[in-house]
């Protein structure tokens, strides 16, 4: 764990400078080591304590596979949307003007201030059979969004709505335009020109958006537990199968759950970061 | 823009006059299509839910919801949320200064992976975080002995609560850091010391105001997320009523119990609460620059 203290750099000399900023370093790596290192070393340990089998067991369990998989395709269907919607409005808000538009641009920023449990609340208000909107969509249609997976879409849209928008506009801004000019003086249609001169440039952020947002949705617990409730095999996704397990003091199916769901977070982050990464690189080698 | 441009061009080009018509007019429509469908989008995911909250809390009046607020169990929850998070964004802003300060200035070892793991708390449920506390500091825990004997009480108690949050809000303060460090230009210090400053005097003289705006963006992001923690909190903290329970664990409990007045005037003030302090800060910023 310590292995700062045998790094090079640092034991070229030993003036009180150098061993300050030594210091300076163990106290900052100590803290991340307490707080995160340890709990997620903790939660591996504990979920292949019976072996490899037996994890693979808890992980397949009908209901714990059940949660898997809803989590994950919910999760997919968000980012698809979500892909495409924060696409259309980073686009929207950098190149047109029109009135309200600052209010919009703030608007985008409320989800993640907002606690999610907050959001749950909200759409249930919404949404709920009781309630007006989700009655007549219940009576007309026989469409429950509350308590089934439209609901967990919906929460899951509203809290990750930023991060592709975030991610998109400063790119949009810098984007140079004489080259749509001249794709329209060589005769492009818009078309044309938004999928063959915008959007490549974008491709990274949009992706590096899109796989946040998954991320994110992957744990997301406070506003599913309000929107889709606790139903086993109907609209109970990973999380929620977690905190129950955790309550009904299942250990093993706990862990197990909860190392697949960081597994894929991790990997995830590890992949959008390698992503910005590769692009700092491909830029520095052109200029 | 666009609209003009590309017209002018097509009519230097080879389009008949009805054709350019054509395009300005297809360029102007796809305009307000994308504005209507995007201002629609926001609106219905995420005004609409909002609003539905604001006009339920207020169905009974403002005094009802004044009533509903001012039980002892209610405000002492509300308390307890202030607490928790006015520490954890001290002992953040304290360390995440310091850990974003490694993280710019100093080469080392693994380096790239621990700045990849700090992001871990953004992408992991706050389920499994109360969990992995829980691991730890619960009854038959890693560290349950060590604790028993020092006769601290972690789990189901605020301590843990503390770290759950510390936890969770973790990525905030380093990550609005980390790239005004970069931007900051390291000959300020260097000139300092030459003209005779200590490291002390030079990080709070010259360094600390630069970072002035950024340290107090990531103490507002840390605080609104501080305020709103609710899975975490949920499984270290037990939510026992009185004690432990936070705020968004007293609206978890009283939706439970099915008293919605209290429920929804708490998510409205907390929602309210957390709001006015992202866009406050967001306000300050800009006219800061």
């Amino acid at each position: 764990m310590n292995s700062e203290i045998t790094s090079p750099t640092t034991d070229k000399k030993t003036s009180p400078r150098a061993s300050g900023q030594l210091v300076i370093r163990s106290i900052a790596l100590s803290y991340l080591t307490i707080l995160l290192i340890i709990p997620l070393l903790v939660i591996l340990q504990d979920g292949f304590r019976e072996g490899l089998g037996e994890f693979w067991r808890q992980v397949t369990l009908p209901m714990a596979w059940h949660a898997l998989k809803l989590t994950l395709w919910t999760s997919v269907v968000m980012t698809i949307i979500n892909t495409i919607m924060g696409t259309l409005t980073a686009f929207v808000l950098v190149r047109y003007e029109f009135p309200g538009k600052t209010i919009l641009n703030s608007i985008i920023d409320l989800p993640l201030a907002i606690p999610t449990l907050v959001t749950g609340i909200m759409l249930v208000i919404l949404f709920g059979p009781q309630e007006a909107l989700g009655g007549w969509l219940k009576e007309q249609f026989d469409f429950s969004i509350i308590f089934a997976p439209p609901g967990i879409i919906l929460a899951l849209l509203f809290i990750t709505f930023p991060f592709v928008v975030r991610s998109v506009q400063p790119v949009l801004l810098e984007l140079d335009r004489a080259q749509e000019h001249a794709a329209a003086t060589l005769g492009a249609s818009g078309w044309t020109i938004f999928w063959r001169i915008i959007l490549p440039p974008l491709t990274l952020p949009v992706v590096t958006g899109a796989l946040l947002s998954f991320a994110r949705a992957i744990g997301e617990f406070g506003s599913i537990v309000i929107v889709a409730g606790n139903i086993p095999l109907v609209s109970q996704t990973a999380a929620v199968y977690v905190f129950g397990e955790v309550e009904s003091e299942n250990r093993l199916g706990a862990s197990a759950v909860s190392i697949v769901m960081v597994s894929i977070a991790f990997s995830l982050l590890m992949f959008a970061d390698f992503l910005r990464k590769y692009s700092k690189n491909a830029k520095k080698e052109i200029t | 823009m666009t609209v003009i441009n590309s017209s002018q061009i097509n009519k230097t080009k080879k389009t008949p006059s009805t054709i350019l018509w054509m395009e300005k007019n297809r360029e102007k429509w796809s305009r307000g299509i994308l504005i209507t469908l995007v201002v629609g989008y926001v609106g219905f995911l995420i005004l609409t839910p909002i609003i539905a909250l604001t006009l339920t809390a207020f169905e009974k009046g403002a005094g009802e919801i004044i009533d509903s607020l001012n039980q002892p169990d209610v405000l002492l929850a509300f308390w307890n949320t202030l607490w928790i998070s006015l520490v954890v964004v001290t002992i953040h802003a304290v360390f995440g200064t310091l850990v974003a300060w490694v993280f710019v200035r100093q080469r080392f070892f693994g380096r790239d992976l621990i700045n990849g793991l700090i992001d871990m708390p953004f992408a992991i449920s706050p389920v499994v975080v109360g969990y992995m506390l829980l691991l730890i500091f619960g009854r038959n825990g890693l560290l349950a002995p060590f604790i028993e004997g020092l006769g601290i009480q972690v789990a189901f108690a605020m301590p843990g609560i503390v770290l759950a949050t510390l936890f969770v809000t973790m990525p905030f303060m380093v990550r609005e850091l980390v790239p005004v460090l970069e931007a900051f230009d390291t000959r300020q210090e260097k000139a300092a010391a030459t003209l005779g400053a200590n490291s002390w005097q030079t990080f709070w003289k010259v360094t600390f105001p630069a970072l002035r705006w950024g340290i107090i963006y990531g103490v507002t992001l840390t605080f609104a997320r501080a305020l709103g923690e609710f899975g975490a909190v949920l499984i270290i903290g037990g939510g026992v009523q009185g004690r432990t329970e936070t705020t968004t664990l007293f609206i978890f409990r009283a939706l439970d119990e099915r008293q919605y007045i209290g429920a929804y005037s708490a998510a409205l003030v907390l929602g309210l609460f957390s709001l006015i302090l992202v866009l406050g800060s967001d306000w300050l910023r800009r006219k800061a620059h």
